[in-house]
């Protein structure tokens, strides 16, 4: 049998087994009753505590998603979702109504995290490191369980809690730049979120301040039938730094379920935002049976002269991926990064890449995409690079590499590009390989089995993303890649 | 005699079409020897065989290393045994620095033996001592595996690989080819160091040349799948002058 052959059966035969995240945490919910109307969003405010222009505020999206309709352009397929079978709300139980400290968290949730590999307890934090390095916000299904380091940051003056404990202590802020980034008109699932979005993480980090330490949300789907719609909202103020991470998981269903989040971010003049994302979800399982729909829209707006994002994802997980993390290159000289990583098996569909928007003079922006394809998935990179009138002196590079394993699996390219200023300069390069069998029987003639062969080969195209990841992050990144394509050769 | 690898009337096919027909060779502990013949005659096909190429089918025969099947092993657990492959085209693989390579494939076949991998400075200091023989420079471990790499760099990165993996077999696939008669020499003395009394070496090849440098202690003629003739190192001399046109091949 040729190694092809084999490559090929032995993606058909990927199972669940891979998926080491997939554990379900058995812990008491509260949850709003099933099913989406103006009662569940007034349920999931109340909760909240939210001030009166916050309810309205969902309402009007609410009543704008109905007249919406679901996209249908991305090169995915999936069956109709019923909106009315969903769960929209799910928290853990909580022991009283009083703030919440470690103390009060449930151990089963510590424990979800720990073996998720994310300590949350800060003396076990502390117990293994000198100086920690990360804070993390636990997301658990709807609501922020925890946020950890928070007195240490708050000294630093950056504010790092979940958003909805932002709408009580920061209104001002949160009412300020909520929307501003990805207007509530947006989009299907941005306005869906917008109408239901119950947890997620706020960061500000004032101006000139280079936040002390690396900021981290962990996202756990844990509910059956329940979506998760979070919202991220982060804001860099003038000459402040600041490097986001976030990661996903989920635990094994047969049925699929809905993440629809938004991420907004707000750079200032001379203000960095690096945000990184290591994605997760489940898969589904070899049948394509299961797995998270990820419909989640990112957008980062370049506000300030000098201001610049940098975007690094590697996607990992999902059963569909729909997402475009963005950049409106808005301010005079400020730029715009895209590196991503989008690992594609069994039956995964990702249609995924960016957008750069130049507005500003002498904005730039670079894109680096890698998409790997095993089994009989279906890889997109869909991307649009385009330079508004006033836009002179723009500059944009684009590299789209594919690299396939197998032949059952599919990659695509559909980069747009639109200029109105003469002076604009865009690049675009793109690939498309295949692992041989000869690089492969090259490794394991030198000792390598073939699971060893592809991670090393793998990680070889990644490269130039991987680099781009926090150090920490970026080792464990490698790992996934190889974790991910186990089994797609044999 | 002792033997370190006997092959027994060797049959395999490629895409359903027999190309060896029946192979007999007991190679001893440090012998070389030498397999020549015409283009077509079988030669790459038995260095595929014998390091397990996965599209190469044994029909008929059998191949014993030190004392064991070497058919029922995978590729990875023959490297691990001792088998070594220079590739006559070695592969390129992008993004991943040479120095990696060699790392990963050293402790990979120490985890197959059941020993601890080496440490980064013991590693290091491996690779300089052994590099600095084949004049092979820190930059080019740096650079992506035999991406961009000229045909003698190529050669010399399979050499080096070679003395790094301290192999018990060496088959060399037409080694020789591509190589100027600088880079041939140089490649020839990375290969002559290598040479002792346990360690056993098949080198292919097509053409006489090679065998002045690495003088082997047999050579054997494959013609049609078959060993047809076996001689002293001299044999190579007198089919140099003869060509291959006795045993069924062009002129060419």
């Amino acid at each position: 049998m040729t190694a092809k052959t084999k490559t090929a059966e032995q993606v058909a035969g990927i199972g669940v087994e891979q998926y080491k995240y997939g554990f379900v945490t058995d812990i008491e919910t509260e949850k709003a009753p099933r099913g989406l109307n103006e009662d569940t969003i007034r349920f999931i405010s109340a909760k909240k505590n939210e001030p009166e222009w916050m309810l309205e505020w969902r309402l009007d999206a609410y009543r704008r998603w109905l007249t919406l309709e679901e996209p249908t352009w991305a090169k995915v397929h999936y069956p109709r979702i019923d909106f009315q079978d969903l769960y929209y709300y799910s928290a853990p139980k909580k022991k009283g109504d009083g703030p919440q400290s470690l103390d009060d968290v449930d151990p089963e949730l510590l424990d979800t995290y720990k073996k998720l590999g994310i300590p949350l307890r800060e003396q076990e934090i502390l117990a293994g490191v000198e100086n920690p390095t990360m804070a993390v916000d636990a997301v658990f299904d709807s609501v922020s369980v925890v946020t950890t380091f928070k007195e240490n940051l708050s000294r630093a003056g950056v504010i790092f809690c979940p958003i909805s404990e932002a709408l009580q202590s920061h209104p001002e802020l949160v009412r300020k730049y909520l929307g501003t980034v990805v207007p509530v008109t947006d989009n299907f699932y941005a306005t869906l979120n917008a109408a239901v979005f119950s947890d997620g993480s706020f960061v500000y980090i004032p101006e000139g301040v280079h936040c002390p330490m690396e900021l981290s949300t962990y996202f756990r789907i844990n509910e059956q039938n329940t979506g998760q719609f979070e919202r991220t909202l982060i804001i860099a103020d003038k000459g402040a730094y600041v490097s986001y991470l976030e990661g996903c998981t989920a635990p094994q269903r047969d049925e699929n379920q809905l993440h629809a989040a938004v991420v907004e971010l707000i750079v200032h003049d001379d203000a960095e935002i690096k945000y990184s994302t290591v994605q997760n979800w489940y898969p589904g399982d070899k049948d394509g049976k299961g797995g998270i729909y990820n419909f989640v829209t990112k957008r980062a707006d370049c506000r300030g002269r000098n201001s610049k994002v940098s975007w690094t994802q590697v996607e990992t997980g999902s059963a569909i991926t729909w997402k475009y993390p963005s950049c409106v290159l808005r301010g005079d000289n400020s730029q715009g990064e895209f590196y991503s990583i989008a690992i594609s098996n069994g039956h995964q569909q990702v249609d995924s890449g960016t957008k750069m928007i130049h507005l500003g003079k002498n904005t730039k922006s670079r894109i680096i995409s890698k998409g790997i394809s095993a089994g009989v998935s279906s890889s997109t990179y869909r991307g649009l690079v385009s330079a508004h009138r006033k836009a002179s002196g723009a500059r944009n590079y684009t590299q789209c590499d594919s690299l396939l394993i197998g032949d059952k699996c599919s990659a695509h390219t559909v980069p747009y590009m639109e200029t109105r200023n003469m002076s604009a300069t865009f690049e675009h390069e793109a690939t498309t390989s295949k692992i041989s069998d000869d690089q492969l029987f090259y490794c394991r003639q030198r000792g390598l089995n073939e699971e060893e062969a592809v991670a090393l080969i793998v990680n070889g195209f990644c490269k130039d993303v991987l680099q781009h990841l926090p150090m920490e992050f970026a080792v464990e990144a490698q790992k996934l890649v190889g974790i991910s394509l186990e089994g797609s050769v044999g | 005699m002792k033997s370190l690898m006997k092959i027994e009337n060797l049959h395999a096919e490629v895409g359903g079409k027999e190309i060896l027909k029946g192979i007999n060779l007991n190679i001893a502990p440090g012998q070389v020897h030498a397999i020549m013949g015409p283009n077509g005659s079988g030669k790459s096909t038995l260095s595929n065989v014998l390091a397990g190429r996965d599209d190469y089918v044994v029909t008929k025969g059998s191949v014993s290393f030190m004392g064991e099947n070497l058919l029922e092993m995978a590729p990875e657990e023959r490297a691990a045994a001792g088998i070594f492959l220079a590739f006559q085209y070695p592969l390129e693989i992008p993004g991943v620095a040479t120095m990696t390579f060699l790392k990963t494939a050293i402790n990979a076949q120490r985890k197959t033996r059941g020993e601890d991998e080496l440490s980064t400075p013991a590693f290091m200091r491996f690779v300089r001592e052994k590099s600095a023989l084949l004049g092979v420079k820190d930059e080019m471990l740096k650079r992506p595996l035999n991406v961009g790499f000229s045909g003698g760099e190529k050669k010399r990165n399979e050499i080096l690989q070679m003395a790094l993996l301290e192999p018990a077999f060496c088959i060399l696939d037409e080694t020789d080819s591509g190589l100027d008669i600088d880079a041939l020499k140089v490649v020839s003395e990375g290969v002559n160091a290598l040479r002792d009394k346990e360690r056993s070496m098949l080198v292919i090849t097509h053409y006489q040349r090679l065998l002045d440098y690495i003088v082997p202690d047999f050579v054997h003629v494959l013609s049609n799948g078959r060993v047809v003739r076996s001689g002293g190192k001299d044999l190579a001399l007198e089919l140099e002058k003869s060509g291959y046109a006795e045993y069924g091949a062009d002129a060419a």
